[in-house]
């Protein structure tokens, strides 16, 4: 019993902090923690409690696959999926051209609340997205992964790679209600208060490097060892090209301020947050592959549904640099993701 | 002196301190000169650089293998009072910074030994252990040792040590430091912040482990050949 994950159960909807919360928790036949309100040890590190209305899901873990009633061989499925998940590098040079993983980004192998948990896409998709402007999917939307946030391809609809992916994003979902009607308690990477100063170039580079470089280098390359990588690149050909979500700056501001550095959420303040998501996203990195082969176009087109967040195609204060402005793909060279730019539902929209 | 020249000063200082530390790593090491003077080493950190497992009492870690910069700041550290150790500090003042610069690339060059520690520790306390090094427990924000250790814990440059096929009474001994207030240089406390997570149980679990994991010399200690 020593080393049993703390369970969390139903009952604890009667607890005066749960008052009024939708909880899905997956409950195990040996739970013990039955007063215990769900993810407190977040709010004892400076999270967020949940609040009233919120859907509120503790996924289950891998532990919990090994018992489930279910099918031997969608456990298999599954395992190849979250292993796929959490060493994506094996997909490299087929479908993933940079240094990143999916839990390099979505950590806790994709159960953090906080660090866009993925077991939500599960639950909201179908739906429209503003990025693509049309109804996607599940695997639509872990295909859009892997064209910016791995700056490579996905693999095909339907593909042992991509159902087992969606099989595993399904099983964190387990008990959660389809397209539920209240927010979802620490969904995506929600941005830090507004900073009482305009992000800043040189206070997010001294920023940078006091807090990050330790880690991610001093000019952002990652740190590998043995060939094999340690720490993500930040930015460069390792990294995430510009049309990934991790640009738009105050998304990449979410993301630090609740997850870095490792192991210390939340001890950034405010304005170190968005200084270095500022910092982060003035660097360069792999083109967008909506590149129209001008950035200034590129800009236009997909301004108003992505790139008003983000800092392509603006003029670098200290050195005149255009940012996007180059056809440098990174690795993935003459490789076009083949999703991206796809036309869907053409008959619907003529009618 | 406002705030923000403040900011211009300690940051010009932390760069002073940066292209010092950078400096001392630099300065390249004599492994022919640390062996003569890693001679006073030899009677705690054996011969093999294997260092020894002891149950119970203080344990010595194995320094063969490690990397150099790391060992380096960790003697420094000892001199200078921000690693606390009775045994060590003596040891360490007997250094200069040559002779430690020497001693780290003697050391850092040797093959790496196996440890003890882990033999008696039961399956379900290994697979604990495994879990915290490779997983590590998200429910308890307990990030995964390989996340910074780097894969299979064969360390991650100067700043993040080697920690498989270290003795287990070893890295218990330092995270129980670490969860105690009883060290403290690790950067920006990566370290310290995690340790004050782990129970005992995770502790013992995860020293186990490591101390189970034997290293293969071809791929992760090539400079240990042309030492030989």
């Amino acid at each position: 019993m020593m080393f049993h994950k703390k369970r969390l159960v139903l009952a604890l909807v009667g607890s005066s902090l749960a008052t009024g919360l939708v909880i899905n928790a997956f409950a195990d036949s040996d739970a013990t923690q039955a007063d215990e309100a769900p993810y407190q040890g977040l709010v004892e590190l400076g999270f967020p409690a949940p609040q009233e209305g919120e859907l509120v899901h503790v996924p289950p873990t891998m532990e919990d696959l090994d018992t489930a009633d279910i099918h031997p061989e969608l456990k298999k499925v599954i395992r190849y999926g979250y292993e796929l998940f959490t060493d994506t590098q094996q997909l490299r040079d087929e479908y993933v051209y940079n240094d990143m993983n999916c839990s390099s980004c979505h950590l806790g192998e994709g159960r953090q609340p906080f660090s866009a948990p993925v077991w939500a896409a599960a639950i909201t998709l179908p739906d429209f997205r503003g990025k693509n402007q049309h109804v996607n999917n599940l695997e639509e939307r872990i295909a859009g992964c892997f064209a910016y946030s791995m700056n490579g391809t996905p693999p095909e609809y339907g593909s042992d790679e991509m159902l087992a992916l969606s099989a595993y994003h399904q099983w964190l979902a387990k008990g959660a209600p389809m397209y539920p009607s209240q927010p979802i308690y620490g969904r995506g990477f929600p941005a830090p208060d507004e900073p009482a100063q305009e992000p800043d170039y040189a206070r997010g580079e001294a920023a940078y490097q006091e807090q990050c470089a330790i880690c991610h280098r001093d000019d952002g390359s990652g740190h590998y060892e043995n060939g094999e990588y340690v720490f993500p690149a930040p930015w460069g050909d390792g990294s995430n090209n510009w049309g990934a979500g991790l640009v738009r700056v105050d998304t990449a501001a979410g993301f630090i301020y609740n997850n870095m550095p490792l192991g210390q959420p939340r001890s950034l303040n405010e304005q170190d947050a968005w200084d270095i998501a500022y910092y982060m996203s003035s660097q360069e990195r792999p083109q967008d592959p909506r590149y129209t082969g001008d950035v200034a176009e590129t800009l236009e087109r997909f301004g108003p549904t992505f790139h008003n967040r983000s800092l392509y195609g603006q003029t670098r204060e200290h050195d005149g640099h255009v940012l996007g402005d180059h056809a440098n793909m990174g690795e993935k060279g003459d490789v076009i993701p083949w999703n991206v730019g796809m036309p869907r539902f053409e008959q619907l929209s003529e009618e | 002196m406002n705030k923000k020249q403040w900011g211009k000063v300690s940051l010009l200082m932390s760069a002073c301190l940066v292209s010092g530390a950078a400096f001392a790593q630099a300065q390249e090491g004599d492994a022919q000169r640390g062996q003569a003077a890693a001679a006073t080493c030899t009677a705690c950190h054996q011969a093999n650089g294997g260092g020894m497992n002891i149950p119970g009492g203080e344990s010595w870690p194995r320094l063969a293998g490690l990397d150099a910069g790391y060992i380096v700041k960790q003697l420094h550290d000892f001199k200078e009072g921000r690693r606390q150790s009775a045994s060590m500090m003596p040891f360490a003042n007997m250094l200069n910074d040559e002779q430690i610069a020497d001693v780290a690339a003697y050391y850092s060059q040797m093959p790496i030994t196996p440890a003890q520690g882990g033999e008696s520790a039961s399956e379900e306390l290994l697979a604990r252990g495994q879990q915290l090094a490779e997983r590590g427990d998200w429910d308890a924000y307990i990030v995964s040792c390989k996340s910074c250790h780097g894969p299979g814990g064969n360390g991650a440059g100067s700043d993040f040590p080697a920690i498989a096929s270290q003795h287990a009474g070893y890295i218990s001994s330092q995270l129980l430091a670490w969860k105690n207030d009883e060290r403290s240089n690790d950067p920006q406390n990566l370290m310290g912040a995690i340790a004050k997570r782990m129970s005992d149980e995770d502790i013992q679990a995860v020293s186990a482990w490591y101390a189970t994991q034997t290293v293969s010399e071809q791929s992760d200690n090539s400079a240990g050949e042309a030492a030989q």
